[in-house]
């Protein structure tokens, strides 16, 4: 038995946003007499931090403190249309229809703070703190729940806002295929250590180095977490899960956990994450969705990290102990390539 | 563990923000980590009941007949439902953006085409009656041949998978049972490389695994309403598929989601919540339907299976001259969404790289196994698998660093995609340069100093003169005599094509060795894959009286076009190097050039 160390590269982009367009989302803000603001949304905070990051963005475009912001949403008589939490289009969809619908609703609250200030409200500024003062003189002042208090009891404002976000659907040639699929791109690219034993045809994952460029990191600790989650699951998919073990025969197909293979905990392997940040002109502050991409460098620079750990091409995902074995032996033993990149 | 690479496009961002860049607590998560965030199924209800389905438990079969008598007198039953309850029995997900026909029934409708295809629906007050129940109803089933491999399935002889579409493959632009993309002349490129590179690539289903499996509770409302609780990821569009099917008013249905115990794709199909609203408007009682574990892996739809054939014509200083792909989404027994998923991969192709010649034949296919659906890089994540197992592939036929050769044929902003719009914000190179810096692989410097932000555009942004041609309208593939799946044509010279493609692909060895001594290749093509699983030598149709050459190109308009200009590199460019030079610049038309 020996281990052989392999190493494997993989770049990719993504696109972001319902392949085509077509898929609007929208957005309603509105502001109690405190000053508090509610985003009213129907899209699905899946566990990848959708109620967050439109909050932030939220309180970005308001220009006042997230703690006065709450994100309502997935109720169908409350919430305005969505088409749904997929295709990374949540950040970049309804992240867009927040930022519309917050900028309708600061115009609001600018007016009556303007009011109430008697100055015109194209001189006024946020602080981000809940102030809302004249540029270059920020002693005269008034706070933002000043302001919509104001506006509900004094002026009869509704400081709120409406907000969607559509990109028209876009036609396919059938002879060439022009279309217009998406309006910006995510990439990555990553590199992972591995060792295989070339008597079990087991691979031990090491390491990952990754760099991915997400647009801007709306919050650096979500990113984190869909990063390295997705690499995970990247790493799973490579190695060891499918429905149907057999393709295309149908036979052995696993029907719990004890039969569909994963990874465990103690098979998270270090991984060593660079976040670039090149913002995408029509996306909110440039963010783009990291959710979906983080998962596919990982299968084929696994796949090619095989290949030159032990001289086998597995092209069949997953890259199973067996495959790995038959190809060791028809090529009459494992054949390592050597270390990559050491020119 | 994790570094911002604040210094890179730091002068196309604004980082004095307040809210955004920060890394503030999620709004949600004290909830989530005290056990105490609401899921669908923690809604009780007085009188709840459970619905479960009896299932196909042949891959294809006509339904002789139903018997639910002894079902219905079992004890708890409250209704058992088959698909003369439901309303309008036949449906597609994309219908709401009027994409595809409807060809999918809620419950089996005379036929079943997968294992786990639902035929009854029980409602019983435990989940242990309704399956008791389901195990007492008899099915009557006259076993019909199937079919499980999507390149068999387009062969003429194939069982019909799906009477709407009887080709086995869903009808694009009313026109051609594939997408196809074409961008300039890859037949005159192969002609002119130094190389080709073919291989064959597969990805098995892949189930989406979520903790929280699918599952809804429907319940009346006052005024005549219904409301869901539901682990949808597509509040309204479950909302609008449920009207449609069940032929309700949408302002009857109140729909509530929100938190998802995971979804990564597989909770936007819709399945669960039509038959739990509708057992409810029969019952007047709550009705939960949640899949077991068992339905989630099998039953629910996967990540669909694809297969990739991808050939590739290389110079010897690694520049990629032409890309041509044939793909296959095995979309199972229904559209759902898979037809969507072939338009993206289109759209995707050649991958992130700039070359001047790509074509594409992609299909959407049907099979009798369970219907496949979104998921995490949905008609993206196959083809990047196979498309970056390539580049090494390319990289060691030509004896290049597979860093470097990608960072060669990355692209670049300005640069013209295959679907013929322009590049821009790329940072693919960016994101290589970084990651190989920082586990030490090594790269040249001349590809230190490249940049997304320039050498692009310009010559690389001219649409070339592309060769189209008519072939794989709707139904030709499984015309009489027709024996490369999926081609619409026969081939040229494969005579023996016709007994590998039914036979091959399941009996072919599950890993592809490559020698690793293999001597440099030449002009034969780069391919570990049995013959038979090559791509056809020729696409050349077939016509009386015509002599088809192997290797000939097809191009059914060619006689009213003018020929097609050279699409790579000159010949008389010396390929000597290995690697391109300092100042050398790629141009996409006419090979490097010196600056």
């Amino acid at each position: 038995m020996t281990m052989h160390s392999g190493r494997g590269f993989a770049a990719i982009n993504y696109p972001i946003g319902m392949n085509l367009g077509g898929d609007p989302s929208q957005a309603l803000v509105h502001s109690n007499p405190d000053g508090k603001f509610m985003v009213t949304l129907s899209s699905i905070d899946l566990g990848q931090g959708m109620k967050s990051v439109t909050r932030q963005i939220a309180a970005e475009a308001l220009g006042i403190p997230v703690e006065d912001v709450y994100v309502d949403t997935a109720d169908s008589d409350t919430g305005p249309h969505c088409m749904g939490s997929f295709a990374s289009r949540g950040t970049h969809r309804v992240g867009n229809a927040v930022i519309a619908a917050a900028t309708e609703a600061r115009g609001v609250m600018l007016d009556a703070a303007a009011e109430e200030l008697e100055v015109n409200p194209e001189d006024l500024e946020t602080d981000g703190r809940g102030n809302i003062h004249v540029k270059g003189a920020p002693s005269r002042s008034i706070t933002s729940a000043e302001a919509c208090g104001a506006a509900q009891f004094k002026q009869g404002k509704t400081v709120s806002g409406r907000g969607i976000f559509l990109i028209p659907t876009s036609d396919v040639n059938p002879e060439t295929g022009e279309m217009t699929p998406v309006s910006c791109f995510a990439h990555a690219a990553l590199v992972v250590d591995i060792e295989v034993d070339d008597e079990t045809g087991e691979v031990l994952v090491k390491d990952m180095q990754s760099a991915y460029e997400v647009g801007r990191a709306l919050n650096p600790k979500l990113v984190e977490q869909q990063l390295i989650g997705g690499a995970w699951m990247g790493m799973s998919h490579a190695l060891y899960e499918t429905t149907e073990p057999h393709y295309p025969e149908r036979d052995n197909g696993p029907v719990d956990f004890n039969e569909y293979l994963m990874p465990g905990p103690g098979n998270v392997v270090p991984h060593h994450i660079s976040v670039l940040e090149r913002p995408a002109p029509d996306a909110p502050f440039g963010g783009k969705g990291p959710g979906e991409m983080c998962a596919n460098p990982v299968l084929p620079a696994m796949a090619n990290a095989v290949y030159n750990a032990v001289g086998v091409r597995v092209d069949e995902l997953p890259i199973t102990p067996e495959k790995i074995l038959r190809g060791i032996k028809a090529n009459g033993g494992a054949r390592p390539q050597g270390r990559p990149g050491q020119h | 563990m994790i570094e911002f690479r604040k210094d890179l496009f730091a002068d196309e961002r604004d980082d004095n923000l307040n809210e955004v860049g920060q890394p503030t607590r999620r709004q949600d998560i004290l909830g989530h980590v005290t056990g105490r965030s609401p899921f669908f199924d923690d809604h009780q209800f007085d009188g709840l009941t459970h619905l479960k389905c009896v299932r196909s438990p042949h891959h294809r079969a006509r339904i002789r007949h139903v018997d639910t008598s002894a079902a219905e007198r079992m004890p708890g039953v409250h209704r058992v439902l088959t698909e003369r309850d439901i309303p309008v029995n036949r449906n597609t997900l994309l219908a709401l953006i009027n994409f595809g026909k409807d060809d999918e029934p809620v419950l089996a409708s005379g036929q079943v085409n997968y294992v786990g295809d639902p035929v009854v629906a029980v409602i019983a007050d435990t989940e242990r009656q309704a399956r008791d129940a389901c195990a007492a109803v008899r099915v009557d089933y006259e076993v019909l041949p199937h079919v499980l491999d999507p390149e068999e399935a387009l062969l003429p002889d194939a069982p019909v998978v799906n009477e709407t579409y009887p080709n086995n493959s869903f009808d694009y632009h009313e026109k051609y049972d594939h997408q196809k993309l074409r961008f300039g002349d890859v037949q005159s490129a192969f002609a002119t490389a130094d190389k080709i590179v073919e291989a064959r690539y597969q990805m098995s289903p892949i189930e989406h695994a979520p903790t929280e499996t699918n599952g809804c509770i429907a319940v009346a409302e006052t005024n005549d309403r219904i409301a869901c609780y539901t682990s949808t990821q597509a509040l309204f569009f479950s909302l609008g598929t449920v009207a449609k099917v069940l032929d309700i008013s949408t302002a009857r249905l109140h729909f509530v989601g929100g938190t998802v115990g995971g979804g990564f794709g597989g909770k936007v199909d819709t399945v669960v919540e039509p038959l739990a609203i509708l057992g409810c408007l029969l019952t007047g009682r709550p009705v939960r339907f949640v899949y077991d574990r068992q339905e989630e892996m099998q039953v629910s739809s996967p990540r669909g299976a694809e297969r990739w054939y991808i050939k590739d014509g290389v110079m010897n200083d690694g520049r990629i001259v032409a890309r041509e792909f044939r793909g296959y989404f095995d979309g199972g027994a229904y559209t759902r969404l898979s037809s969507y998923a072939v338009i993206k991969g289109t759209a995707h192709l050649p991958g992130p790289y700039t070359i001047p010649n790509v074509s594409s034949n992609v299909y959407g296919v049907y099979t009798n196994r369970t219907p496949a659906s979104a998921m995490r890089g949905f008609g993206i994540t196959g083809v990047d698998f196979a498309i970056e197992c390539q580049m090494d592939r390319v990289a060691e036929a030509v004896g290049m660093d597979p860093v470097e050769l990608r960072l060669l044929n990355a692209y670049r902003d300005g640069d013209m995609k295959a679907h013929r719009r322009e590049a821009k914000n790329c940072a693919l190179i960016e994101c290589m340069q970084v990651a190989a810096e920082k586990s030490g692989w090594a790269i040249s410097d001349e590809f230190k100093k490249l940049s997304s932000l320039s050498g692009g555009g310009g010559e690389r942004a001219i649409i070339p003169h592309t060769v189209t041609d008519e072939h794989g309208k709707i139904g030709s593939s499984r015309a009489p005599g027709n024996t490369i799946p999926g081609s619409g044509y026969q081939p040229a010279a494969a005579p023996s094509l016709a007994a590998a493609a039914s036979t091959t692909y399941t009996a072919a060895p599950a890993a592809s060795p490559m020698p690793a001594s293999a001597p440099a290749p030449t002009h034969a093509p780069v391919s570990s894959q049995p013959p038979a699983t090559q791509a056809p030598p020729s696409r050349t149709p077939v016509r009386p009286g015509a002599s088809s050459a192997p290797g000939g190109t097809v191009n059914a308009d060619s006689a009213t076009r003018p020929a097609t200009p050279p699409p790579s590199a000159p010949a008389s460019r010396p390929a000597t190097s290995a690697r391109p030079r300092n100042n050398n610049r790629f141009s996409s038309l006419f090979g490097t050039r010196r600056r």
